[in-house]
């Protein structure tokens, strides 16, 4: 009879469930693909209707929403799905472990000469030539494929030299095993302490929340709640404390429904100082853009770094990410930054709003910023017009004024120097237009991340084992007869066995040509 | 441009080399032979060139470094070193075997592929690098994933010749799967030469791709056409199912042993496991964490990677614990590439995701 647990552990030990699970696993996965992943309602009611009809997606869509699978690789069968497989790894490499440690410590001990002839590598062949001198030539060879012979008389006077190698490569398939159970459980310290989230942070702002990534957008009923917290925690001008008091809460709960609705609070400030785009040539195609963040801690600056894509900044296990950029609606926070040169004079930098205007130094002239464009290009007509959503191509309008007559207008363009000169001689640049672009930040806390990338390692070095290094035995039998010595080869290995059969020939190639 | 010019020669040189194998089995003349080989390493080499003229073209380009100016970084480019990959291995397989006769099998994919290009209007304009793209580990990541797909390509085509030489009626399961599969293989293939033909005008990738994709015949705008499209593959899949056995014969003339079929089938995935686990998932993670700080987002083209995975997995287990052999392990291995396709093409062509790359 066997006991509760003997069943349990056979049933987990049992490939078939492995085998299972990987077919689970891979067609729930399927339909996670199909279906867009946390995606509002209407993109996949839209997938929906191509698949099975509008007629039908409603209901389908009710249905595999009461399944989880509109959030599914967070859905509590797919974790379970994954803990399994998890544990079927587990309990299956514990079950089998005690047979490959035998075989690891396992000496190797002569064989028989019926043993040798069944054996999937073998040669034999005869020398004229003594037994001292045959067995040291076997040995030296021996050596020089990187195995220690041992030697052993029989009681016929036959020699028997024998050796193996690399036993411990027997690991390698556990090495990889338990590798996938690290990674698995460094995820699951990042989905248990860490968070993923995001913003939109204008030049020229700060934050002290993100937002989380892993919301379910198909789910608006907690809007409400998510109004009024976030109300609180504007009107206390992002102090927490103060937010948790207005509603009536405890910092630790005000923090915990926070997050419940997936704002995310951070223990300090983030300050966008600056956000900057270099394109390829005059194209408008990015080629490295960058934000530069300040992070501010009690009031006071802590760190402040340059990110761009592929170069994060972290701060108290906080990644922060350059991810998109774009152009915030309201363009009237944004001021020029100009690079002011009179004739045959300094050079002098001005940060100047739209509507403002300054006098020309050295002259009488006045310079008026009378118009911003995001994006400058002229149509058919000659007429500006803003031709992308992005700040493509900023340039600003100005009227000079003060030389009597109409005031004169001219568009400076910042990715066009050219455009910044005047007839007299001097010129006005525009560096930047500071304040209407926002930078996106992905932000992330993972502290499980250094154990997946540990799982990694492990994995690779666990396949390297498993594939390319394998356990060969060797044996040589070395017997005189009438004519000189008859020498018998046998080898084995269970991997890459015609790289091994190349090897043996040369060792039996070398004993033939070593006298 | 000094790059197309010897992307030409090595096309012309491996269709050439494609008739120059198939005649070889026809024939057995080892002169036909010797011609399909040099063709073949010409070709190679030409496309070696060319290659290394592209990566030269782009470093000057993109003002970037040499190794982050390496000419992988769209579809088209990816394709080039596809076709790359899988005639390095083939010919070193020819050398190692000393046998010709799955050249037959080889070259055709390479110069479909080749031709798919050719008659795509696919952009193959060097296109500097988005700063997403800027990175060493997406390097690694591209270059060892298109290493471990041509090892499973090889897989595949040897785990297909195993079947098509092993089964023995039409009722049997394994018969019935490749006919299939590779009845669909063709009408898929087949529907999007069609699209090419009708589409072919200077086009993005990115526009054709996704908009154009069997609108000439699944997706056509009339019912009508489309019913017929889906009767057509029917119907195709039907010939195969039909007239398999002559492919059986064509083969049986290969001269080749099913057992060292079964064998390569096996020592390709052994190969193309541990890279594209290193290359494929792992080099991908790493660079996604860098890059957006997620190593892994569930993304469709991650999903159907992780698939891919645990259906070679799977081939590995079955082999060594269950001990397949023969037609179901060589079946696993089919339905393998089959998702690789899925998740080199497919994910680009019909899903949506985070990843640019390859859909630009
Ligand atoms: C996706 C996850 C897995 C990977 C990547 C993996 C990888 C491997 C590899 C590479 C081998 C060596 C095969 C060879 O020599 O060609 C192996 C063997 C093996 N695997 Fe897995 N495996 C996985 C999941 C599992 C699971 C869930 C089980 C549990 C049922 C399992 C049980 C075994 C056993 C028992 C062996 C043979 C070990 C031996 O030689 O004694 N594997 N695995």
């Amino acid at each position: 009879m066997k006991s509760l647990w003997d069943k349990v552990w056979s049933f987990f030990s049992s490939i078939k469930l492995a085998i299972v699970i990987f077919a689970l696993i891979a067609l729930t996965s399927i339909v996670g693909t199909v279906i867009e992943q946390q995606a509002p309602y209407e993109t996949n009611m839209k997938v929906l209707s191509k698949l099975v009809g509008t007629g039908l997606a409603p209901s389908v869509y009710k249905g595999l929403d009461a399944l989880g699978f509109m959030n599914m690789y967070r859905s509590w069968w797919f974790m379970t799905l994954l803990v399994l497989f998890a544990l079927n790894l587990l309990v299956c490499s514990i079950d089998r472990f005690p047979a490959i440690w035998r075989i690891m410590r396992t000496p190797v001990k002569p064989i028989s000469p019926d043993q040798m002839k069944k054996m999937p590598i073998k040669d034999e062949l005869s020398l004229p030539d003594n037994l001292n001198a045959v067995l040291e030539n076997a040995i030296s060879a021996m050596k020089s494929a990187g195995f220690a012979a041992k030697q052993e008389t029989g009681p016929d006077g036959a020699v028997q030299l024998y050796a193996q190698k690399n036993a411990w490569s027997r690991s390698g398939v556990y090495v990889t095993h338990v590798s996938i159970i690290v990674i698995l459980l460094g995820a699951m310290l990042g989905v248990l302490f860490g968070f993923k989230g995001f913003i939109n942070l204008p030049e020229g702002y700060s934050t002290n929340v993100v937002y989380s990534t892993n919301m379910d957008m198909s789910d608006t009923s907690q809007d409400p709640q998510r109004a009024s917290l976030m109300g609180a925690v504007d009107s206390a001008g992002g102090d927490f404390q103060k937010a948790a008091h207005l509603v009536g809460k405890s910092l630790v709960d005000f923090k915990k429904s926070l997050i419940s609705i997936g704002v995310i609070p951070l223990d300090f400030q983030v300050y966008c100082d600056q956000f900057q785009v270099q394109y390829y040539g005059q194209s408008d195609m990015p080629k490295a853009y960058r934000s530069l963040l300040t992070v501010v801690e009690n009031g006071k600056p802590v760190v402040s770094k340059w990110i761009e894509v592929n170069h994060p900044l972290k701060y108290k296990g906080v990644m922060f990410y350059q991810a998109s950029y774009g152009l915030s609606d309201d363009l009237s926070n944004g001021r020029a930054v100009l690079a002011i040169r009179p004739v045959g004079g300094q050079t002098e930098t001005k940060r100047l709003r739209i509507g403002d205007s300054f006098p020309m130094p050295g002259t009488n002239e006045t310079v008026k910023l009378a118009e911003f464009n995001p994006a400058l290009a002229f149509d058919d007509q000659g007429k500006p017009e803003t031709y992308s959503k992005m700040m493509t191509n900023p340039a600003v309008r100005v009227e000079i004024s003060g030389n009597g007559g109409a005031p004169v207008s001219k568009w400076i363009v910042q990715r066009y120097p050219e455009t910044w000169s005047l007839p007299d001689g001097s010129s006005i640049g525009l560096t930047d237009f500071w304040g209407v672009q926002y930078t996106g930040l992905q932000v992330r806390k993972d502290p499980g991340v250094w154990v997946v990338y540990l799982g990694c390692i492990l994995l690779a070095l666990g396949l390297y084992i498993a594939f390319f290094i394998s356990h060969k035995k060797i044996w040589i039998r070395v017997q005189p007869d009438k004519k000189g010595i008859l020498l018998n080869v046998a080898a084995t290995c269970p991997k890459n066995r015609h790289a091994y059969e190349r090897d043996i020939e040369k060792l039996v190639k070398h004993l033939k040509g070593g006298n | 441009m000094g790059s197309s010019r010897f992307f030409g020669y090595s096309e012309m040189a491996y269709i050439l080399a494609m008739v120059a194998y198939i005649t070889h089995i026809a024939f057995r003349k080892k002169v036909i032979g010797v011609t399909a080989t040099s063709l073949a390493v010409f070709g190679f080499a030409s496309q070696t060139l060319a290659i290394l003229l592209r990566w030269r073209e782009f470093y000057h380009l993109s003002g970037m470094g040499v190794l982050r100016s390496i000419p992988l970084t769209n579809l088209y480019e990816s394709i080039i070193f596809f076709v790359w990959c899988l005639m390095l291995g083939y010919l070193l397989m020819e050398f190692r075997y000393k046998n010709r006769s799955f050249g037959a099998f080889v070259t055709p994919v390479a110069a479909v592929a080749l031709l798919f290009i050719s008659l795509s209007g696919m952009s193959t304009a060097i296109e500097p690098l988005v700063p997403a793209l800027q990175s060493n580990w997406l390097l690694a990541h591209v270059t060892m994933s298109f290493i471990s797909y041509s090892a499973f390509a090889l897989s595949f085509s040897t785990g297909l010749m195993y079947l098509i030489m092993t089964t023995e009626h039409k009722k049997e399961g394994a018969y019935i799967f490749w006919t299939v599969t590779l009845g669909i293989f063709v009408s898929v293939l087949l529907a999007m030469g069609l699209d090419y033909m009708r589409f072919h005008v200077d086009m993005k990738p990115d526009e054709f791709m996704k908009s154009f994709l069997f609108k000439s015949t699944y997706k056509n705008d009339s019912a009508m056409v489309q019913v017929i499209s889906y009767l057509a593959t029917a119907f195709l899949v039907f010939i195969f199912w039909k007239y398999g056995y002559a492919l059986k014969k064509l083969i049986s003339g290969f001269n080749l042993q099913s057992s060292v079929l079964d064998e390569i089938t096996y020592k390709s995935v052994a190969v193309g496991f541990p890279i594209f686990t290193l290359g494929g998932l792992i080099f991908g993670a790493i660079w996604a964490d860098q890059a957006w700080g997620v190593y892994w987002s569930w993304d469709p083209k991650e999903t159907w990677s992780l698939i891919t995975w645990l259906i070679y997995a799977f081939y590995l287990h079955a082999r060594f614990l269950r001990g397949w052999r023969g037609k179901k392990i060589a079946m696993v291995a089919v339905m393998g590439f089959v998702a690789v396709i899925f998740t080199y093409l497919g994910v680009n062509l019909l899903l949506s995701g985070l990843h640019s790359y390859g859909s630009r």
